[in-house]
């Protein structure tokens, strides 16, 4: 029973867990907020002053700035696209009976296992190396001219690395999602005279959408701020064609030093990551009700 | 038109034999009944008839045309399942529209439709809810909302009443009868409770591990069961067998005298006994009588009987309504 005097006691007891965790998030956040209105650079210490929005407004105007907004959001959006589309045609294909079902299953999941770094290297070097690539030795056993990817096409190849690596746990998810379905609607659905691709259409998909929307939100919250795999394989290169915003803080405070300016970077990655989360919640969030 | 025949019908999961080959006519217009005890593969047969099974062999004619290897949308059947299946996303209208919708039916029609059978089910104030604000017995029309709405030439019920509690399930057990005297349509109904398959049916199948134990009206298969399953299987309480010496003076191995026909008094019947349980319903009296020698005899006594537990009383049956059976369990006539 919760008499006042228990609800009391309760909030004294939780009190220290919960300032120990806003202590947490206030303080490096409050600290990236001071640094940012300072003009701070690493270079030349003891020389700190305060500029107002000076770094925000060297930063907003950089017009790498632009570029790697962009940048991230094709990231993020092609990352979705190609993790939920195929996410769910995996999903479909693993529900089906099958022999060696368990080695499989472990199997799709694997690549979620191997840590972005290692598998953004393999990818560099065992398949799009231009000269001892995979997809190199197939290209030229076509008779074709070798593709160099992460030179020409830099942020396509870290989209289909980093979608890689997140198939898995679309797969995983939509997977489950579609194993709690009915198989009494389908057979309901198909009485009714619905064909294959009209039950997947009308019964399946609406099942799935909370998982999708699950899939969409967290996905999203991990690939606005990539930054191992494009560290290891471009450097942000050629010129800024794959930086995205993290990458874009990180070169600006510890390649450049400048404390302030990648501060100011941060807390703009900040705002606009809860722009993109509430444009998310407001068109898909309702899936999340009832 | 609804005719339904199957001939020589088998399944087969794997290994085991589900139904042996099997023969059954089913007439247009008629509300047949499906009854056995769990696992007798009464469902199995009904989805063989859907097509939502294959048959192992054997054929299936829907009004003479065969029918065993068309999908299920094409055989002209609506089905109402026991979980009601319906589809937890659309509201009411579009679950009973959905089937019009996917025979691309005009939706003026379709609308026309979705009222016409939400007035006969009584659903007209609830086609904008979801599945899941409704209650069970509302859930349940829905269910027969959708199968309606196509106008099938004969409906399939798989035990659509077992997750209704017990008043709702009287309630609903009318209300399917009374649609079947006004659309009159063929309609084929699997259960496992003998009291649904008596109050419904024009003809029961009485079914017991794949294999038809008997066919016939309500009131044959009381009157007259052709083994001992369906005469333990039908009527409520169950008839009592005794076997032994009491059973050689009729000629018989078995014999079976249901609880209404047992006649009770103080003294001077055939049988004397000591009441153990007496169950008051009111209207009748069940009372458990031990005779000694045999198993516990079950009485029914119409109205409120005055016996209470120890009482010696003694037993005549009503000799015209005595079953006798053979060794093997057959009715001897």
């Amino acid at each position: 029973m919760a008499t006042a005097h228990s609800r009391a006691a309760a909030r004294v007891m939780i009190s220290p867990a919960v300032i120990l965790l806003l202590g947490w998030m206030i303080i490096p956040l409050s600290m990236t907020v001071y640094f940012s209105f300072l003009s701070y650079n690493l270079l030349m210490p003891g020389m700190e002053e305060f500029i107002g929005f000076g770094n925000y407004e060297y930063f907003l105007t950089d017009p790498a700035f632009m570029e790697a907004l962009i940048n991230t959001l094709l990231l993020v959006g092609g990352v979705l696209a190609i993790t939920i589309v195929g996410g769910v045609g995996l999903a479909l294909l693993l529900d089906q009976p099958m022999w060696g079902q368990g080695i499989v299953r472990v199997l799709v999941i694997a690549p979620f296992f191997v840590m972005p770094t290692v598998s953004a290297l393999v990818w560099k070097n065992m398949f799009m190396n231009p000269v001892n690539g995979l997809f190199a030795h197939m290209a030229k056993a076509l008779g074709l001219p070798p593709f160099d990817f992460l030179a020409h096409a830099p942020l396509m190849s870290i989209i289909v690395i980093v979608a890689w690596q997140w198939l898995p746990f679309a797969t995983l998810i939509l997977l489950t999602a579609l194993q709690s379905l009915d198989k009494e609607q389908l057979e309901a659905a198909e009485m009714d005279g619905a064909s294959a691709l009209d039950r997947f259409r009308f019964i399946v998909l609406p099942h799935m959408s909370r998982a999708i929307t699950v899939v969409i939100l967290i996905q999203t919250i991990f690939l606005l701020s990539v930054f191992a795999e494009i560290l290891v394989t471009t450097n942000g290169g050629p010129g800024y064609a794959s930086t995205n915003i993290t990458y874009l803080v990180y070169a600006q405070s510890l390649l450049q030093f400048d404390v302030g300016g990648g501060s100011a970077g941060g807390i703009v990655a900040v705002i606009l990551a809860n722009i993109v989360a509430i444009f998310l919640m407001r068109m898909i969030g309702k899936n999340l009700e009832a | 038109m609804g005719r339904i025949t199957l001939s020589k019908v088998t399944k087969t999961f794997g290994d085991v034999e589900v139904i042996p080959p099997l023969d059954l006519k089913i007439e247009d217009g008629e509300f047949v009944v499906f009854v056995g005890p769990s696992g007798c593969g009464k469902s199995t047969l009904l989805r063989l008839i859907a097509g939502l099974e294959d048959v192992t062999s054997g054929e299936i004619e829907i009004d003479g045309t065969p029918a065993t290897d068309l999908p299920p949308a094409r055989r002209g059947l609506a089905m109402v399942f026991q979980s009601y299946a319906l589809y937890p996303h659309m509201s009411v209208r579009k679950n009973i529209a959905f089937p019009l919708k996917m025979a691309k039916m005009d939706p003026a029609e379709q609308e026309r439709r979705v009222l016409a059978a939400a007035k006969t089910l009584n659903l007209t104030d609830y086609l904008d809810r979801r599945p899941a604000q409704l209650s069970g017995g509302q859930r349940q029309r829905v269910a027969i909302g959708r199968a309606i709405v196509r106008e099938p030439e004969a409906f399939l019920f798989d035990e659509p009443l077992s997750n209704l509690d017990a008043a709702l399930r009287v309630n609903m057990r009318l209300e399917i009868s009374e649609l079947h005297q006004s659309l009159k349509t063929t309609m084929i109904y699997v259960t496992h409770d003998q009291v649904e398959a008596m109050t419904m049916a024009d003809k029961i199948v009485v079914l017991r591990a794949g294999h038809i134990e008997q066919v016939g009206s309500p009131l044959e298969l009381y009157r007259s069961p052709a083994n001992l399953f369906v005469a333990g299987f039908i009527g409520s309480p169950k008839m009592n067998f005794i076997t032994g010496a009491e059973a050689a003076k009729h000629g018989a191995h078995t014999i079976g005298i249901r609880p209404e026909h047992l006649a009770i008094a103080q003294e001077g019947g055939s049988w004397q006994g000591r009441v153990g349980v007496a169950e008051h319903l009111g209207s009748d009296t069940f009372l458990h009588v031990h005779v000694d020698g045999q198993d516990p005899l079950t009485v029914r006594v119409p109205g409120e009987a005055g016996y209470r537990h120890g009482d010696t009383v003694s037993l005549t049956p009503n000799l015209e309504h005595l079953h006798r059976f053979d060794d093997k369990g057959l009715a001897l006539r």
